[in-house]
């Protein structure tokens, strides 16, 4: 029997029962789409951290007290001005360095409030990382050395105590103590599960009395340029690990970050893949049932073949093709609900998803090698049947 | 019994048998039978129910295997062939017509006939022409694209003809081909093969246990118990031992539900 017609025949007998090929295809057609959806969200959750990390800015090291490891309790900053000083004399160039202590407090305008993270920074931020002011403008040096109270809101704050005021100019009260609002941060939204339009900064000589602390949580170093990073961050951390014998400081850059939440995301869409998988075959063993239905209830028909020349091979390559024909078509589209499922889910939730050439292909490749794996049982008992016995049967 | 020497015979059956079990039971169905079938014979094997007679036919067509004794189909020996061989052995040689019709159920009569010709590995073109002119011949060629549920069941029987007849085989084993038809539709089916065997020269061997039929044959083998108890020469002979049980009769539930032409001789 040619191949086109064998084809023809398989495609004949899914047409002829139609509602129990739509069926079993269902099965395949979930597998296949739960594939491509869970895929996407994974690897689009992927790359929307590292748009995140990258969005911080370029040629980023954090400096932190204590080891930058999963499992390790943060430890408690023994950092102070004078350590950022020595940095800041390691790196020449002050523009580069900036710090922060951060706290939580509650920030008022008149009758309304709001808890915030407030970060007690340098004027350098900016030119650190990547922030933009959509009003006013931000700290200056002069801020930062006199200690002045002014503070810069993040867009959320800035919503929630001044509405569609313009702010410039107003004052507020952080944990009781009077501010006078200079700049207003443009919209940023999330970064690594952090709001970052929900924070106020204000100087860090300030919020040092303000917090009633000396202390330094963390130091971020722009470096000129990609190959100074690591040496940089090296005599930084000796630096500072001289200055404090007894602690012990980690440089960070974005690649590690990147490597760290890459491997963590990688395993969760491999889980979720392996989770769709698992639907896949449940979809497969459904096709695998119907084709054993579909040869019993054709077992004269096969007979009937076998009298007029069919050889065993060709009733086995017609069943094969069928199971293969339904996982395809069931692929194809699982395929395209799939895409259409992602796109769905990236427009109206926060869960990015990016569908990939690799799941389409994956999921595609699958559904057919499940149509094999789960035809091949079914059409070899068709092929081997007693065409005797099998025109007899009723 | 003995083959007559004419021509090469058709197919060749020596002291075949047949056993096989039935749960556990073994079942002698063919206990030693010798037959041929001559090029351009018509004979009958009659019998009752369980007299082997439909297992010889199975086992003369390669359908089924010998257990012992020899098949020869052609002038090949089938005991060395293999499934594949003898698929194609059967579709070369071989036409079946069985009682119960066997059409692919949603499948137009053009396509039911063409069938064998897919195992020829023959394009579809050249298919649709040789089972257009196989209709023809049958006198259904104003019912080629009907499906058998749209055919009466003696349509539904020259479909099968035609279907066996397609691929030139040089025997046609026809099992109880009037079994599910009335006395008149099976005349019918009858005289179309017979006219089949003069006009095209096909062997015909009819397994049958109505009287009736079984006299047009020029040759009745006669069974019991799995062998052969008496072979009649001629046509209109009659056989009086081996009475039949149930002959059909107008009972038959599947008569013609709109005219049927005349049984006429088709060219």
């Amino acid at each position: 029997m040619r191949l086109a017609e064998a084809w023809r025949v398989a495609f004949d007998s899914l047409r002829a029962n139609r509602l129990r090929s739509g069926l079993t295809m269902l099965g395949v057609v979930i597998g296949v789409a739960a594939v491509v959806v869970l895929v996407a969200i994974g690897t689009g959750a992927k790359r929307e951290v590292e748009r995140q990390v990258e969005g911080l800015g370029s040629n980023l090291l954090i400096v932190v007290p204590g080891r930058v490891d999963f499992g390790s309790a943060p430890a408690v900053s023994r950092l102070s001005l004078s350590d950022v000083d020595a940095v800041t004399r390691i790196v020449g160039d002050r523009s580069r360095v900036a710090v922060s202590v951060t706290s939580g407090e509650t920030v008022r305008a008149g009758t309304a409030s709001r808890f915030t993270s407030v970060l007690g920074v340098l004027e350098t931020t900016p030119s650190v990382f990547v922030r933009s002011l959509s009003r006013g403008a931000y700290l200056t040096r002069s801020d930062v050395d006199t200690g002045r109270r002014v503070a810069v809101l993040g867009s959320a704050v800035a919503r929630s105590l001044f509405g569609d005021r313009d702010p410039i100019g107003q004052q507020v009260s952080i944990a009781g103590v009077r501010f006078r609002v200079i700049g207003v941060f443009a919209p940023l939204g999330q970064s690594l599960g952090v709001n970052r339009d929900d924070e106020v900064h204000i100087p860090v000589t300030t919020a040092h009395r303000l917090f009633g602390t000396q202390r330094i949580d963390g130091i971020a170093v722009k470096a000129p340029d990609r190959g100074q990073i690591a040496r940089l961050g090296g005599r930084i951390v000796d630096e500072l690990t001289s200055r404090h014998p007894d602690t012990e400081f980690s440089a960070v850059t974005q690649e590690q970050i990147l490597g760290v939440l890459g491997d963590i995301l990688g395993v969760l869409t491999a889980v979720l893949a392996a989770i769709a998988g698992i639907s896949l075959l449940v979809g497969g063993v459904g096709v695998s049932n119907i084709m054993l239905v579909s040869v019993h209830e054709r077992t004269r028909e096969i007979g009937l073949r076998k009298a007029v020349g069919a050889r065993p091979r060709d009733i086995g390559v017609q069943f094969l093709l069928e199971a293969v024909l339904l996982t395809t078509l069931g692929g194809a589209t699982g395929m395209a609900l799939g895409v259409g499922g992602a796109l769905l889910v990236a427009a109206v939730s926060p869960v990015p998803a990016a569908v990939t050439w690799w799941s389409l292909t994956l999921a595609f490749g699958v559904s057919a090698a499940v149509g094999i794996v789960f035809g091949v049982v079914p059409a070899q008992r068709a092929g081997r049947l007693d065409p005797v016995e099998a025109l007899r049967s009723e | 019994m003995t083959a007559p020497t004419r021509s090469v015979a058709a197919i060749e059956a020596v002291s075949v048998t047949r056993v096989y079990e039935l749960d556990g039971v073994a079942v002698h169905a063919l206990r030693g039978v010798s037959l041929s079938v001559a090029v351009g014979d018509f004979l009958a094997i009659v019998g009752p129910s369980g007299s082997g007679k439909s297992t010889l036919m199975h086992v003369m067509g390669g359908l089924d295997r010998a257990t012992n004794g020899r098949i020869v189909i052609g002038g090949r020996d089938v005991a060395g062939l293999r499934a594949p061989e003898m698929a194609r052995l059967r579709n070369e040689t071989i036409g079946f017509v069985f009682q119960a019709f066997h059409l692919l159920p949603r499948t137009s009569a053009v396509d039911n006939v063409a069938l064998p010709l897919v195992y020829r590995g023959l394009g579809a073109k050249e298919r649709r022409a040789r089972a257009t002119e196989m209709l023809e011949r049958v006198g259904l060629s104003h019912r080629l694209r009907h499906r058998p549920s749209q055919l009466s069941g003696g349509e539904q029987q020259r479909v099968a003809i035609a279907r066996a007849l397609v691929t030139s085989p040089s025997v046609l084993l026809a099992d109880e081909p009037t079994g599910n038809l009335d006395t008149a539709t099976g005349g019918s089916v009858l005289a179309l093969l017979e006219a089949l065997n003069e006009s095209v020269g096909v062997a015909v061997v009819l397994v049958t246990h109505d009287r009736d039929v079984a006299a047009r044959a020029h040759r009745q083998i006669v069974m019991r118990d799995g062998m052969i108890v008496r072979t009649t020469e001629g046509p209109g002979s009659a056989i009086v031992e081996s009475a039949p049980s149930g002959a059909p009769g107008p009972s038959a539930d599947d008569g013609p539900r709109r005219p049927i032409p005349p049984s006429e001789r088709p060219s």
